[in-house]
């Protein structure tokens, strides 16, 4: 209410544009001179599975019942040239994450609840710890640019490689490890000055380009007799192009990573503005695979932003053969836990919102190498809450494709799916829900 | 000694011959005939065996070599040595882009010149050029030595970690961070050590002079990042 002798104002009127969060961040930018760095995905909206609806069984389609009739889960990946794919029992697997970002405990955590799923988990920049090669029943060893750790006794050991290209939340960018978490023992095992920050390359050293990268995938199947499967890695930036030049290259399962999915550590305007959401992606992959009549026989692995088993069924249903969780598996590990709200509120956060992962103060002693905070995570108990999320994730899967008269999650299609918005049945290439209109088919 | 051909035997049963020899093997001679340029020749060795190959190799020659003594007579292609952990490849001619990139120890003997990004990322092993190195040489190397007899190209030691780069001829320029550095008397010994196990000499003149040669290394300025420094970036 306007007071007695001012002259009328209007509501203060906050900038659409200029929001809270830009000023706070233009502020903290005049302060300091320095970009900010944080863990994690993408945070902006963007569309995504929630924008996809299952169709269901109706008249026309017949159900399979939700408590008798078996619908399968299980996996194969690396059936092209491998002599020993990967069985896994589920198909979502664990994602790539280094010792150095995640606590030891951690590590050993994830290759628990994994293993007693029967499914994967995989090393990352920093190579193999022994405890999560001794944790883990199948672990994917990764050949990542920096080649930290790199080396073939290892490559021996592991049951498939992953040649990083590139990951969702960074197309494009290398890794970061800064001085805070550059401990002794993960100074070792990347051969560099203990508590320097550390900034892993961006491409590869000693290859550029699809031609290049088929030759390097030749030798690194040389070296383990074509044993293990090969995967490349990329973040989703050119999908279609992407996964056919990784097939050509000789690639037995593509990984496909969108801007949803986590990092270590990076630039926040690098994770919100370069590459492209999950949920746009898959359709592209999918057809670069069709195309060369090769979907199924080359595996496709989605990752980015998966939470539930809905998520995991479209995924499957857009023509994924499985699909890689990161910060999901990390929530279950423990991380930004409500529990310890006084503890986030001392960081300047607050629990779900955590993400300054770079800093090693993690309370859950998840992202750190402080040992007093790593000590806090129990990793069986860890493990058991990984292993209980990752069923939970199964049997959701299970339930929508019963539901959709499946007898295996992977006999889900794109024909089962509708969106809720223009842009979701673009990407997703589905028809808008209530119409049979797929934008961009059919000529408009 | 074992003799292969490659025009008759495939790379896979030679590579997987090389794989299966048990550590004590007595069949520690190996010659290789007729690579005609292909590659992943000798990769994944982990066996003291001495492997000799009469002709050019492609990419990745001798990759992840653990334990073994490879030489070739003749050119290399792409990556020869990457990620070597020890024991020692020796090519008579030059080497392409990558030589010894990612090696982790051993040594890496270049007869002739190698090309661009010799010694990237170099994680600890030995590297020795008797000719020149192109450009981004030593890039982010991280530890071991570079020594190259001829001259060095352009950003030479770019981003560089803790690696010792010995250069007897000119540089054309010096990388990000990368600075020229005192020449002590331990290093003097430590590159004439180097110069020793590779077996270099002045072109049959004697041995090289230690002093002939000029230090480079870290100025270990962007090891943190600072504001100030933004322009290296």
């Amino acid at each position: 209410m306007d007071k007695p002798g001012q002259a009328p104002h209007t509501t203060p009127r906050p900038s659409a544009t200029f929001d809270a969060y830009s000023l706070s961040e233009i502020r903290r930018a005049a302060a300091t001179g320095l970009y900010d760095i944080r863990g994690g995905g993408a945070k902006r909206k963007v569309p995504h599975f929630d924008d996809l609806l299952f169709l269901g069984a109706s008249i026309s389609r017949y159900p399979l019942e939700g408590y008798r009739e078996k619908c399968a889960t299980n996996v194969t990946l690396g059936t092209r040239f491998a002599k020993k794919p990967i069985e896994l029992a589920i198909p979502i697997t664990i994602a790539g994450m280094s010792f150095g970002s995640l606590s030891a405990q951690a590590k050993e955590a994830l290759g628990r609840g994994a293993s007693a799923m029967g499914t994967s988990t995989t090393t990352g920049d920093g190579g193999m710890t022994q405890e999560e090669r001794g944790h883990s029943d199948l672990l994917v060893y990764q050949l990542l640019p920096s080649r930290y750790g790199m080396n073939p006794d290892d490559l021996r050991k592991a049951d498939a490689i992953e040649v990083v290209v590139g990951q969702g939340a960074k197309p494009g960018g290398g890794g970061m490890l800064l001085g805070q978490k550059i401990s002794a023992r993960v100074a070792e095992m990347r051969t560099l000055p203990e508590g320097i920050d550390q900034r892993s390359a961006c491409r590869h050293p000693d290859w550029t380009g699809p031609d290049d990268l088929e030759i390097k995938i030749q030798e690194l199947r040389e070296i383990t007799d074509w044993e293990k499967p090969v995967y490349i890695k990329v973040g989703a930036s050119r999908p279609y192009y992407d996964t056919a030049l990784a097939v050509k290259a000789g690639a037995d399962v593509v990984v496909l990573d969108g801007m949803q999915g986590g990092t270590a550590a990076t630039q926040e305007v690098f994770i919100e503005n370069v590459g492209l959401p999950i949920l746009a992606a898959i359709r592209p992959a999918v057809q670069a695979l069709q195309d060369l009549g090769m979907h199924r026989q080359v595996q496709l692995v989605v990752s980015g932003g998966i939470r539930n088993g809905a998520d995991v069924a479209k995924a499957l249903a857009m023509g994924a053969d499985c699909v890689s969780i990161g910060s999901a598996a990390l929530h279950a590990l423990g991380d930004n836990d409500p529990a310890l709200e006084a503890e986030y509120q001392k960081l300047g956060t607050t629990a779900g919102a955590y993400d300054d992962w770079h800093e090693g103060r993690d309370p859950a002693g998840i992202t750190t190498q402080d040992p007093a905070l790593a000590a806090r995570l129990d990793p069986v108990a860890a493990g058991r809450r990984l292993a209980n999320y990752l069923a939970v994730l199964t049997l959701e899967a299970q339930t929508i494709a019963r539901a959709c008269g499946k007898s295996h999650v992977h006999n889900l299609e794109p024909e089962d799916l509708v969106a809720l918005t223009v842009e979701a049945a673009a990407m997703a290439q589905v028809p808008l829900a209530g119409t049979n209109w797929v934008p961009g088919k059919g000529g408009f | 000694m074992s003799i292969v051909d490659l025009a008759a035997t495939s790379l896979r049963e030679l590579n997987a011959a090389l794989h299966a020899l048990p550590p004590d093997t007595n069949d520690t001679q190996w010659t290789v005939r007729n690579p005609r340029g292909q590659h992943a020749i000798a990769v994944g060795i982990d066996a003291p065996i001495a492997v000799e190959i009469d002709g050019h190799v492609g990419y990745y020659c001798a990759g992840m070599n653990q334990q073994a003594s490879v030489r070739i007579n003749g050119n290399a292609g792409v990556g020869l040595a990457e990620n070597m952990m020890s024991g020692e490849v020796r090519v008579t001619g030059d080497a392409s882009q990558a030589a010894g990139a990612t090696a982790h120890g051993g040594t890496l003997v270049i007869g002739g010149n190698a090309s661009a990004r010799c010694g990237i990322s170099l994680k600890g092993a030995d590297i020795i050029v008797q000719g020149n190195v192109g450009h981004m040489s030593a890039f982010m190397a991280q530890a071991g030595n570079l020594v190259v007899l001829g001259d060095a190209g352009e950003a030479l030691g770019d981003s560089i970690y803790e690696a010792h780069l010995y250069v007897r001829g000119k540089v054309a320029s010096l990388g990000a961070d990368c600075i020229e550095k005192e020449m002590t008397d331990a290093h003097k010994a430590e590159l004439a050590a180097l110069l020793a196990k590779a077996g270099v000499n002045a072109n049959g003149k004697g041995s090289l002079d230690p002093g002939d040669f000029r230090r480079y290394g870290s100025a270990r300025q962007l090891y943190h990042f600072k504001i100030d420094n933004v322009s290296a970036y």
